[in-house]
């Protein structure tokens, strides 16, 4: 028998320390790396084209806030996960791939589906639960899906999507239809063990697919640290997995990496796992009190609104003027309140529809 | 009697239980910095500190895990799971092992764990979000199942529970936190595990409902009550094992039998008492016993879908209506 020493140490388990708790002290969720300093066309984006993915940015940070409205005003009901703050990763990506690769993501899914073929008017309407919604009022807020344009959808069970990403994945590698998957995932499904089973057999059948963790700081209120050891991306390290951590609160940045990484897909086959750093503006869902983390924190973060940064990033270089900006931010303005006016007076579904979707058959004998 | 809350009464269980005990420990996720995803857990963490209210991971598997083997090792966790619609994932270590472990081993090992979390529905939250588990857990050997109504019953059953030697599942619900009700402020009130309760006196007819759907048949019983028709309700309290006695004498009394379920149909709790009791009443019945449950289909999200599948009172008044030939 080996000697033991005696314990006079406090026992503990999970690290403390979101700021808040910590003394006051403020510990960021996540360290930033730098964007890219390549130029738009240097990237091979045209002048329409980053005025598009900036109306496309702003559509997504405005039907957000205008659904938040909604939501208080109690229009709807259920969870509402926000993106804002997330935008330049749902737009660089959908940018820097084809638009037959496939994209899945959890439930902080507003942003994924409109840059992905949800039209303003069916995600308001699903928000409202009507039969006009992108998935005819059955999922709501946390199941937008526009399959037709290769978004798979948004999943409520943390991690639960994982293997999905990576099965829709194999499907086009045993089609071999050159089709690249993204899979995203926040920071929070991370230490879920199917992710970890998932990329096991990823890298060991090459699956062309990218593991994206969104790290936005926190899974509900638990800080990255405290949920989660070491750094995220290291992950792919016991898998020989190739990785990347980068800036997500950049959309250049986001559109070059996830260029190079599905070109290298498209030619080897093989899977990445990568950390996009970006952060996370409000509230869990519509009823977090946020005393997890420092308003300093927030505001900190707020300084790189990834919208913003694309705006301004297209008076410096001249591409358009305030007034051009005007114009279109009003123009979204009107399509996100069409959509409200739209979704609104959308009927709600039959009461058959409650069975509509259980079956491929119509004729299904439901149990009494 | 004090008036407490639901999540006061569940968290003054724990509380009281853990003061005597130094081997009680809860996790789950944001049970201890965020004080509970639900509140039922606030201030525990600066009472007990962090080496006994652990925050983890989302890792249901993992700390369902961690918690049976703590157990089997001495300590008596309490697992929280933000709700047991994420218990799903947890489901190996509560199935293969918790409720296997003592036998697999010829009694060498105990498992004294409590899982506890809201059960069932809470609203337009979609189809991963709203099933009733407690049927589906009953089903295997090895494992004790609560389901409470009430206040009173969730802090008396869940103090058992965490005494108990036993993997125990202790449900609640999200859209009953805030509910109040009249608890014992005794010294150490406890309610045994697996006594019913009648909790309205009734002639006429019996209504089986426990959990969430207590509250349903309560607001059927008193509509009823205008038209002249007494419903008995009894609460099962306990799922497993359950105490189809009370049930049993109720309808030798009413000779009729309503179950209330916030589950599926298939092979749920109305479907076992229904067959406990025809096997053990069937000469006592005027009716065929009558079931008032979710249909056979997911939860959809749409506000007037989601009304359509949730049991009502309506539903309720219907089958009453049934099982006493009033309609
Ligand atoms: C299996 C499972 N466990 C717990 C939850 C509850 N839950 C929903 S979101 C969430 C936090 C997830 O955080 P993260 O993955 O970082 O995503 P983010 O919300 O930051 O986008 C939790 C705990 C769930 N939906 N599924
Ligand atoms: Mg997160």
């Amino acid at each position: 028998m080996a000697d033991k020493k005696e314990k006079t140490e406090e026992v503990t388990f999970t690290p403390t320390g979101t700021g808040i708790r910590t003394n006051g002290e403020i510990i960021r969720s996540t360290e930033l790396p730098d964007p890219t300093d390549k130029k738009h066309d240097e990237l091979g984006l045209s002048d329409d084209d980053v005025i598009d993915m900036f109306e496309q940015m702003y559509l997504q940070r405005r039907f957000e806030e205008r659904a938040m409205q909604m939501y208080q005003k109690g229009k709807f009901g259920g969870f509402l996960h926000l993106y804002m703050g997330q935008e330049a990763i749902s737009t660089g990506t959908a940018y820097a791939l084809n638009d037959d690769d496939d994209i899945i993501t959890a439930y902080r899914d507003h942003g994924w589906g409109l840059v992905r073929g949800v039209s303003p008017k069916e995600g308001m309407a699903e928000l409202y639960g009507k039969e006009t919604g992108c998935s005819n009022g059955k999922g709501g807020s946390m199941h937008f899906a526009n399959v037709e344009e290769h978004f798979w959808g948004g999943y409520g069970i943390v991690g639960g999507h994982i293997p999905l990403g990576g099965g829709i994945a194999f499907a086009n590698k045993y089609k071999q239809n050159g089709r690249v998957t993204a899979c995203f995932l926040g920071d929070g499904a991370v230490p879920q063990g199917v992710l970890h089973e998932t990329m096991n057999m990823s890298q060991n059948w090459k699956l062309p697919c990218i593991y994206a963790v969104e790290n936005n700081g926190y899974a509900m209120g638990t800080a990255v640290h405290r949920h989660s050891t070491g750094e995220i991306v290291d992950r792919a390290d016991g898998f020989d997995m190739k990785k990347m951590v980068l800036n997500g609160m950049d959309v250049f940045t986001v559109y070059e990496k996830m260029k190079e990484i599905a070109a290298d897909i498209r030619e080897n086959s093989e899977p990445w796992f990568i950390e996009i750093r970006t952060y996370r503006y409000r509230g869990h869902s519509m009823s977090d009190p946020m005393k997890y983390r420092s308003k300093e924190e927030l505001e900190e973060y707020e300084k790189l609104d990834p919208v913003e940064r694309i705006k301004n990033y297209l008076l410096d270089e001249d591409i358009i003027d305030e007034d051009k900006v005007e114009e279109i931010k009003n123009g979204v303005e009107d399509k996100v309140m069409d959509a409200i006016e739209f979704a609104e007076e959308s009927d709600y579904p039959e009461k058959e529809a409650l069975y509509d979707h259980m079956f491929v058959e119509d004729d299904y004998p439901f149990h009494t | 009697m004090a008036e407490l809350q639901f999540r006061e009464a569940i968290r003054a269980a724990i509380d009281e239980e853990m003061a005597q005990d130094e081997d009680i420990f809860v996790m789950g996720e944001e049970v201890a910095e965020y004080d509970g995803a639900y509140k039922v857990t606030e201030g525990l963490l600066d009472k007990y500190g962090s080496k006994r209210m652990i925050d983890t991971p989302i890792s249901e598997l993992g700390f369902a895990g961690i918690g049976v083997g703590a157990a089997m090792n001495g300590l008596r966790p309490i697992v929280e799971f933000m709700t047991f619609n994420f218990a799903v994932l947890a489901a190996d270590q509560i199935i293969n092992h918790a409720s296997k472990a003592k036998y697999m081993t010829g009694g060498q090992v105990n498992v004294p764990i409590v899982f506890r979390g809201p059960n069932a529905s809470a609203g337009q939250l979609s189809a991963t979000h709203s099933v009733s588990y407690d049927a589906m857990y009953a089903h295997f050997p090895g494992l004790k199942v609560i389901y409470t109504s009430e206040p009173a019953d969730a802090k008396g059953l869940l103090k058992s529970a965490i005494r108990d030697d036993n993997p125990v599942l202790f449900m609640e619900s999200e859209q009953m936190y805030g509910l109040k009700g009249e608890v014992p402020e005794e010294d150490d009130f406890t309610i045994p595990i697996g006594k019913a309760k009648v909790k309205r006196e009734g002639s006429d007819v019996t209504v089986v409902a426990h959990g969430k759907m207590y509250h349903v048949a309560k607001q059927a019983a008193q509509q009823l009550d205008k038209e002249g028709v007494d419903v008995e309700i009894i609460d099962p309290r306990t799922v497993k094992p359950l105490d189809i006695e009370t049930i049993v004498k109720s309808i030798q009394k009413t000779n009729r039998c309503v179950i209330v379920d916030e589950a599926h149909p298939f092979g749920g709790l109305a479907a076992e008492v229904g067959y406990l009791i025809q096997r053990e009443a069937f000469d006592y019945l005027d009716a065929p016993v009558q079931r008032v449950t979710l249909p056979d289909t997911n939860a959809p999200f749409a506000k007037n879908l989601f009304d359509e599948w949730l049991p009502s009172p309506d539903q309720v008044i219907d089958a009453i209506n049934t099982v006493t030939y009033r309609k």
